[in-house]
């Protein structure tokens, strides 16, 4: 069993790194710090969060302006929450091309114990559909760190997606990540499966079943969904000729539609769709247990694999 | 309390009237645009451009400058008249205004066009985006001052409300905030679509300095504003009574003119108007 680590801690300790590295880093937070773990940098630089209450319209706005002066501010809610201010992240944030970076925590159905209302399966479909906008989604507690200082360093806005969870490290400290950049985790040439956030370990669950059947599969971690590295997408598509995207999102525009755009006007091979399946999630006991009952499970996933693999042979 | 010349409200007087033919010639040739709340707000505009804001038209981001939101972006056309008159760019290049290619977009661009602070045009964003900027000069310890032109019809939206509970509590003395209180939206009247009122209590009670005035009374103007930077524990907000419409008798008052461009004789009627104005 692979190691657990807080996502949130992870992201809470990098903030106060980034701090520390850069004096332009401010942060922006809406009533959830101790939630979100900002209240990490608080404590360390409380003369640069910011805490504007209840209010994220206006949470995305203050980033903005101070975005406008040369900071790195980094803006704080539940993702589901982010959503709220989807017009001030269009046009002042997207539109305008101000340097915010919008931290949506309690992504997915992290949020076990909160349902529907505190899911956020449709935030990825919503932030990559507006121009000017990275989406960023790491893989566990290791990516959180690495990537939080590729994120304070990009020069744009980005959207970096968290769980709310501790959840299985799948990364090493070796690992190389970098904006834009997916990484190979497991070899494979029978066919591919591209994950994103805590479906990447599941996935690399699946690939090792498959694995007992002689399926040899490649398994990607795509932590940036925008902009794709289309190399790596078209180069499974070739070389393994079958995807199966995972992700803990809605089935509508999130990473699979991703994949599956590109793919179909570059290279179209069978793919299927791991994801919540345009539902709405109910309450549940633990984050395992509604991945496992929701379309996500590790069984869903090698399900989908031998699926994909059965239309790769009609195919051929 | 400083003393401003007759000759200098004169001079602004006449700056506003010209913003104001600049901004219908503008709306009539593109035959589109927002008359109504371009021409209530041009006394407020002539005295921040030609009098009020720190801004050198040859450094449009110059690090000391005063900043300043048109949170009504719609009223684009008479924020690009008094740029253009002011220096940041050409006369001639209001008549591209909306064409392909123009840096003049139909609601103001940051990117795209020089003297633009922020982008606008979706109501309600100016205050908050004027807190971030607010507490941004704190950090710095800068002596810029933050200006924002609020619409009445978007103080019925709820961030505006939220952005001024954010620089209540973070006392954001540097945040001068104007609405031009015209009274007049898409709809309507809007005491009629959605009151306002009482509008200056709702400011006190979230913590505001309030000073009401005639929008278009340019020393009204100037005492509110060398006021609002002797306020230095609070934020302050200008309630600028105006008409919309001003200057043009058939547009006054009148939501239809709220966002349609004249005819060419209902144009030459308005021209009409505004140079005899002038001329009393």
């Amino acid at each position: 069993m692979s190691n657990i680590m807080s996502v949130r801690n992870a992201y809470g300790e990098a903030l106060v790194d980034c701090g520390t590295k850069y004096n332009q880093v401010v942060v922006v937070v809406a009533d959830v710090s101790s939630s979100v773990k900002t209240d990490f940098f608080e404590k360390r630089f409380p003369e640069r969060l910011f805490n504007v209450g209840i209010s994220e319209q206006c949470l995305v706005n203050v980033g903005v302006g101070l975005a406008l002066e040369g900071f790195i501010p980094f803006v704080n809610t539940f993702a589901s929450l982010l959503l709220r201010s989807f017009e001030q992240i269009r046009t002042c944030v997207g539109y305008s091309n101000t340097n915010v970076k919008l931290v949506g925590s309690y992504a997915g159905i992290s949020d076990y114990k909160d349902g529907a209302t505190h899911y956020s399966i449709c935030d990825i479909a919503v932030m990559r559909s507006i121009p000017n906008v990275t989406v960023v989604v790491p893989a566990d507690a290791i990516e959180v760190r690495k990537m939080l200082k590729e994120v304070a360093e990009w020069d744009g806005p980005v959207y970096f997606r968290l769980s709310r969870s501790d959840t299985p490290v799948v990364l090493s400290d070796s690992h190389e990540v970098s904006i834009g950049k997916g990484q190979v985790i497991t070899k494979g040439s029978d066919l591919t499966i591209i994950a994103a956030g805590v479906m990447v370990e599941r996935s690399l669950r699946a690939a090792r079943e498959l694995d007992q059947d002689g399926v040899q599969t490649r398994v990607i971690n795509m932590s940036t969904i925008k902009p794709l590295d289309k190399n790596l997408v078209l180069k499974a598509a070739q070389e393994t000729g079958a995807i199966v995207t995972a992700e803990e999102h809605s089935i509508v525009g999130g990473l699979g539609s991703v994949v599956s755009e590109y793919i179909s006007q570059t290279y179209p091979i069978p793919m299927e769709f791991i994801g919540i399946n345009d539902i709405f999630v109910e309450t549940g006991l633990n984050p395992e247990y509604l991945l496992d009952h929701f379309g996500m499970s590790v069984d869903d996933i090698v399900t989908a694999a031998k699926k994909v693999l059965g239309r790769k042979r009609n195919k051929k | 309390m400083k003393y401003y010349p007759e000759d200098e409200i004169l001079r602004l007087s006449d700056l506003a009237n010209q913003l104001r033919l600049d901004a219908l010639k503008m709306i009539h040739e593109r035959g589109a645009g927002h008359p109504g709340g371009s021409l209530s707000c041009a006394e407020i505009i002539s005295t921040l451009y030609f009098n009020y804001l720190k801004v050198d038209p040859k450094i449009p981001d110059w690090k000391d400058r005063d900043r300043f939101i048109l949170s009504k972006g719609h009223a684009s056309a008479i924020l690009y008249a008094a740029l253009a008159r002011r220096g940041f760019f050409p006369v001639e290049e209001l008549q591209t205004w909306g064409h392909p290619n123009s840096r003049l977009q139909g609601h103001p661009d940051r990117l795209k066009t020089p003297g633009v602070d922020m982008t606008a045009g979706t109501l309600g964003q100016g205050l908050s985006v004027a807190g971030g900027l607010g507490l941004a000069a704190k950090l710095l310890h800068a002596k810029w001052h933050v200006y924002v032109l609020m619409g009445d019809g978007e103080c019925q939206g709820g961030v505006v409300w939220e952005g001024a509970m954010m620089a209540s509590k973070y006392n954001l003395s540097n945040i001068t905030a104007i609405v031009d209180y015209n009274d007049v939206q898409l709809d309507g009247a809007c005491h009629e679509i959605m009151p306002l009122e009482p509008f200056v209590k709702k400011w006190q009670s979230f913590n505001f300095a309030v000073i009401e005035i005639d929008g278009h009374d340019i020393s009204e103007i100037l005492k509110a504003l060398d006021l609002s930077k002797e306020i230095h524990n609070k934020p302050t907000i200008i309630i600028a009574h105006t008409t919309k419409g001003k200057g043009v008798s058939f547009m006054e008052n009148e939501a239809k003119w709220h966002g349609v461009a004249p005819d060419d004789e209902q144009y030459k009627m308005a021209i009409s108007e505004l140079k005899g104005g002038k001329n009393e």
